[in-house]
């Protein structure tokens, strides 16, 4: 994973509360064997209409929407099924960072071990964002900060974890491979008390 | 220090303890997998050319993008797509190239990887089971702590056997006194979430616990703790009583004789002890549950079938009315149905098809309505139709079919049409989780029955009578 330390961008806002993973990606595409390509399907129900047209009345299709990386979303973002595929699409969609006051556990940590920014924000300031779409952000993963056009900041907290990984794009299977020895200890203990 | 039953399973997994910088290492007992969050898993181990650490604590199966329809008379399967069936094939190829045991076409033991984990006795009290899949959460009825997670933690299990975990808090959900006749284990656990909330989990593991509880079936408990996650939960748990024990006794994995007696002291012990302390208490009242539903579009908007559907609070909530057909001020009782779908990893057991099949009995699913009973293994499909409980649901109306995930995913081709309204016993009513513009009332076996009968949504107990009586 490339290290990530800042994100600049214009915010869209995805105002609906428990956007679960099945919205974010219909079930029907996963039959997929790969992690790529998923950008054209994502949101695919909402986004686009019976014709193939895009959808006038999703958010993210408005001209002032497009290329905006930084989505805005109602509270519980990607609740539901655990697939890993939903935070693929978004980043093959353009999404690079999701800020809500409640981001559902499995999608949090599938998205942070994939470089989207899943960010929990206070309930505040979430909805003072939410009401202001449009706005220029820019995240500061280092500081834990977003910065606001008019100076302003909101703080927001990473697991450390997941911020170290993302500032210096540690690999974390290959962090959990130089713990071998260790693993190897446990079993052995495991299998001495059986 | 007294602890919680999680607290017990996670401190006996625990390889290298978590610091203020770093997660714990947790080790994984069993890892289950399916075809669909596995293939860019196996993917990774071959592109970094790891091995599979320990391939005997891997169990596969094929269920989400399988047919539930027969194989044709040349033995080929009546895909979906030509991707499901490549999806499947890769499975297998991953399968024999890293010496995975599978549970393929040819296996007596095939079915929904959340049925077939406990069949086999491959899920037992104390382990700690994950797969690439949030329902994982069903085995936590046995006393493990198992969890959901997605295709890159797959690779670090399959590279590791371990996981990278912040330990999760613990919220005690006591449910008190006993369900009232002709009330089960969807109505309790949809109640739960209503009461709770759809986000009212999570960060948290759950544990089910008091007198309600105790009195559930594996079955029934499966039940509840395989919707732990649609309140948000990582995990739901119960703590193994005799109940468990007996249940596993002499199922293929589980230890035998001295064996057992050992395993069965040592399961004893995973209790939350008194005077354990949890982040988070909460109180049911059993007796205080009905025939429960969904009128929305996330599992927390349930409430019992005869009572009026609550006003929309938002924007959000009026448009899970409106997408519903659902109306503020009136019950979900007497709604018209389309589709009832008996089965998933929450209701394919063969106790759920019992009940269905109880209130089917005699009886025929009303014109215009399609019912689909699919038990979710090769083992539940057998003790079935030993029980000629197939023969009942030919006679009502019903299709009888091939084990698999089917109509809860709605992947491998069973699906609802645009508008219909399904009542289904699964576990998630999100917009098209059951086919695009489906309508989805998540509902017991009983209520699904009862409603395939009426054509309408409508009260088992009216189609129970001797339990009423």
């Amino acid at each position: 994973m490339k290290p990530i330390t800042r994100l600049h961008s214009r915010t869209a806002v995805l105002p609906d509360e428990n956007i679960d993973t099945d919205r974010i990606i219909p079930a029907r595409f996963l039959t997929t064997t790969t992690r790529t390509g998923l950008g054209r399907l994502c949101f695919h129900d909402w986004r686009y209409q019976a014709d193939g047209s895009d959808n006038p009345a999703f958010p993210l299709n408005r001209p002032e929407a497009r290329g905006c990386a930084i989505v805005v979303a109602g509270r519980n973002f990607g609740c539901g099924s655990s697939r890993e595929h939903a935070p693929w699409a978004l980043l093959d969609y353009g999404i690079k960072a999701v800020l809500c006051s409640e981001i559902a556990d499995i999608f949090r940590n599938n998205a942070l071990k994939n470089g989207l920014l899943a960010i929990v924000i206070d309930e505040v300031e979430h909805r003072w964002l939410l009401k202001h779409p449009g706005i220029e952000l820019s995240i500061d993963v280092r500081e834990q900060a977003i910065e606001l056009p008019d100076g302003g900041r909101i703080r927001f907290q990473l697991e450390p974890f997941a911020r170290h990984c993302l500032l210096n794009g540690v690999d974390q299977l290959g962090y959990l491979l130089q713990h071998a020895e260790a693993i190897t200890a446990y079993e052995q203990r495991m299998e001495a008390a059986a | 220090m007294a602890r919680t039953l999680f607290e017990k399973v996670w401190d006996a997994h625990v390889v290298a303890a978590e610091t203020a910088d770093t997660p714990a290492i947790l080790y994984v007992d069993l890892h289950l997998v399916h075809e669909v969050t596995s293939p860019q898993a196996f993917d990774e181990l071959r592109a970094r050319g790891l091995p599979l650490r320990r391939p005997d604590l891997v169990l596969a199966t094929l269920d989400h993008s399988t047919p539930t329809l027969p194989a044709h008379a040349d033995g080929s399967r009546p895909y979906a797509n030509a991707e499901a069936q490549a999806q499947v094939a890769q499975l297998e190829s991953n399968c024999r190239e890293f010496g995975v045991e599978l549970h393929g076409w040819d296996s007596a033991d095939r079915g929904i990887v959340h049925v077939i984990g406990p069949e086999l006795g491959a899920t037992r009290p104390g382990m700690t089971i994950v797969c690439g899949d949030s329902h994982t959460s069903t085995h936590g009825a046995f006393g493990a702590l198992a969890f959901g997670i997605g295709t890159t933690e797959v690779g670090h299990v399959m590279a590791t056997q371990c996981l990278l975990q912040r330990k999760p808090k613990t919220m005690a959900i006591h449910v008190d006194g006993a369900l009232p006749p002709g009330v089960g284990a969807k109505d309790l656990i949809l109640h739960i979430i209503g009461t709770i909330g759809v986000d009212g989990g999570t960060g948290y593991v759950l544990e089910y616990r008091g007198a309600a509880i105790e009195a559930l079936s594996m079955d029934e408990r499966m039940t509840v703790c395989n919707m732990s996650i649609e309140a948000g939960a990582r995990a739901g748990m119960i703590a193994p009583d005799e109940t468990t024990f007996a249940w596993l006794k002499g199922r293929p994995r589980a230890p035998q004789g001295a064996d057992w007696d050992a395993a069965v002291a040592q399961w004893r012990t995973l209790r939350s002890d008194d005077g354990a302390r949890y982040d988070r208490e909460v109180r049911i009242d059993a007796a205080a549950v009905k025939p429960t539903v969904t009128y929305g579009t996330h599992p927390g908007m349930a409430i019992a079938m005869d009572t009026p559907v609550p006003a929309a609070a938002n924007a959000q909530e009026r448009r899970a009315l409106d997408y519903m057909r659902s109306e503020a001020g009136k019950p979900m009782q007497g709604t018209p149905v389309d589709v009832v779908f008996v089965g998933s990893c929450t209701n394919s057991r063969l106790s759920d098809l019992r009940e269905a099949a109880r209130v089917l009995h005699g009886r025929r699913v009303a014109d215009g309505v399609r019912m689909l009973v699919v038990p979710g293994s090769e083992a539940v499909r057998r003790d079935a139709e030993a029980e000629g409980l197939h023969h009942v649901f030919a006679a009502a109306g019903a299709e009888w079919r091939v084990p698999g995930c089917s109509m809860c995913i709605a992947m491998n081709g069973d699906l609802a049409q645009p508008g219909q309204l399904v009542v289904s016993t699964s576990n998630r009513n999100f917009e098209g989780r059951q086919g695009k513009g489906a309508r989805t009332v998540l509902a017991s076996p009983a209520t699904a029955a009862a409603s395939a009968i009426a054509g309408r949504i409508a009260d088992p107990r009216e189609y129970l009578v001797e339990v009423a009586a």
